[in-house]
């Protein structure tokens, strides 16, 4: 079996999908208190920040895959792409229901008021609204049908991003370090992009100009 | 500054606050004779016990009149979740990190507008006085809330012995600063050491209270060992922790919070769902120890201690005056 082979590939899925269901399984055992996990003296607070913290960890790992591919040249990578957005998707949307259900209780009025007034919330709100199309048109079928649209459309991912991280940094009270951390990962990741678009117009430029690179 | 909206005390009234003060504890001096007639042990019997506490056990304690009838929090919840950013800014920092603190022998320095400034040796600021068990309602900034059954001193008995003059018009209070016993002091997010502050109307005010208990023991170290003020008309973060020094001051101090988020914590912070922080709502509240599927519960002005203390704030425009 050869690195990038589809057998491979499989291979290392079927390893990945059990670690990023992890947290989730963690956050089961704790609400049950099985294991020695716990969730402590505020449970909900407790699963809204980790679905939430685990939500961005993984905008940021799908956001990873494309610089290390064109830095390493792996291809295969991208294989997994879709993976990781996914499982934002899921613990995003978990972090979502934790909050409608658990913290307000179902109390639509309540919910709306906060997505109106509260700015946080406000953009959070918004990055979830924003993923929806990316989770429906994750298909094999949908990326067929889309074409050239699909990857206008999945250009979102980075607003998203951009908007999560912001909902984290607005809704902490005073030490902004961990959502400034996150910050600074997502620059970089962004900034890689626009690296990579900068040198890669540089170098058809050159092509076009008839000069070997 | 805010100093002319402060309510203005005069010392005829910091007297009759003292008749007040006395009155209340004449009463509650009374019940617990009556019950003492009744029956054994009349002051222990009502008092809340709680399996998991531990640390030394105080001595002596009676009831009080001020006490809530709700049902306290556990004694695992009140010392795992708590904001006292000297330890680190994790709930659960505190606990994991206060080992090393030492709160004995401890001084509190007494300085400003007083007849009798001096440094003094904790033991020498409690003995005079009976401890009384307080089960207040705490509501945070953040919009939780818990019971606590406190051990302590109302704060006017304590002020008094250092006769504070007409130009005492605040309290300043001052937490130690100890950067090696308190690791979260080593990074600078608040401006330490932390200060708070009450005017001198609240802080004779005689819900406002001098802790040095939980459940009948010694204050556990996160909890603000050994020595904390507990305001439960205002947010948390007005109750100060590990205090090591009590001034008495003209101008209205500058406090923590307020100097590090100025549009967001004010001096007064009292209690007031009507007012929301100006990222979150403080209509609601999560009480710390319910149900997963407990819906939040309503807050309440002053977190329910109207009666007691909203007449400080008459003439006070508390939406500016957060």
């Amino acid at each position: 079996m050869t690195i990038g082979s589809r057998t491979f590939v499989r291979l290392v899925k079927l390893v990945l999908w059990p670690l990023c269901l992890a947290p989730f399984v963690v956050l089961l055992l704790a609400a049950f208190q099985l294991y020695g996990f716990e969730l402590g003296a505020n449970p909900i607070e407790e699963i809204l920040h980790t679905l939430g913290k685990w939500g961005l960890k993984f905008l940021l790992i799908t956001l990873a895959i494309t610089p290390l591919r064109r830095w390493t040249g792996q291809n295969w990578l991208i294989s997994f792409r879709r993976m990781f957005g996914l499982f934002a998707f899921f613990y995003i949307l978990l972090h979502f229901l934790t909050y409608f259900i658990l913290d307000q209780s179902l109390e639509i009025a309540a919910v709306i008021e906060d997505i109106v007034e509260r700015p946080y919330i406000t953009l959070g709100m918004t990055a979830l609204t924003l993923m929806l199309p990316l989770a429906v048109t994750s298909t094999r079928g949908m990326m067929r049908r889309l074409g050239r649209r699909w990857k206008k459309l999945h250009k979102l991912v980075y607003a998203i991003a951009i908007l999560g991280v912001w909902h984290f940094y607005w809704q902490v009270k005073l030490d902004t370090l961990e959502p400034t951390l996150y910050a600074a990962m997502l620059t970089g990741l962004l900034g890689a992009r626009i690296w990579f678009a900068k040198t890669k117009s540089r170098r058809t430029h050159r092509n076009t100009a008839g000069e070997t690179v | 500054m805010l100093i002319k909206k402060a309510p203005d005390i005069r010392q005829s009234e910091i007297t009759d606050e003292a008749i007040y003060v006395n009155r209340r504890q004449f009463l509650a001096a009374a019940g617990i004779t009556t019950a003492g007639l009744l029956g054994a042990s009349p002051a222990m019997a009502a008092l809340v016990q709680e399996p998991d506490a531990s640390g030394r056990v105080l001595e002596n304690m009676t009831e009080s009149v001020f006490s809530t009838s709700q049902k306290p929090n556990s004694w695992q919840d009140i010392t795992s979740y708590n904001n006292f950013y000297e330890y680190g800014i994790e709930k659960t920092d505190p606990s994991k990190n206060v080992g090393d603190f030492v709160s004995t022998p401890w001084k509190v320095k007494v300085s400003g507008s007083c007849e009798k400034p001096g440094d003094y040796h904790l033991e020498d600021i409690l003995a005079p006085h009976a401890l009384e068990e307080r089960i207040y309602r705490l509501r945070c900034v953040e919009a939780w809330s818990m019971v606590i059954p406190w051990t302590g001193i109302p704060l006017a008995n304590i002020l008094k012995r250092f006769e504070p003059t007409a130009d005492a018009r605040y309290v300043r209070f001052k937490t130690i600063y100890d950067p090696v016993q308190m690791p979260g002091q080593r990074r600078r997010i608040l401006n330490w050491p932390y200060v708070e502050g009450l005017s001198i109307a609240e802080a004779m005010n005689p819900l406002a209270l001098m802790a040095v208990g939980l459940y009948g023991r010694e204050l556990p170290n996160q909890n603000g060992a050994p020595i904390r003020l507990v305001v439960p008309w205002k947010y948390g973060f007005k109750s100060i922790k590990s205090i090591v020094s009590i001034e008495f001051v003209k101008r209205q101090p500058r406090t923590s919070w307020a100097i590090s988020a100025p549009s967001e914590y004010g001096f007064y912070a009292n209690v007031n769902p009507q007012v929301d922080h100006p990222r979150w709502s403080q209509a609601r509240e999560r009480a710390i120890g319910a149900g997963l599927f407990t819906p939040k519960k309503e807050t309440l002005m002053f977190n329910g201690y109207g009666e007691h203390v909203a007449h400080l704030y008459d003439s006070l425009d508390l939406r500016r005056h957060f």
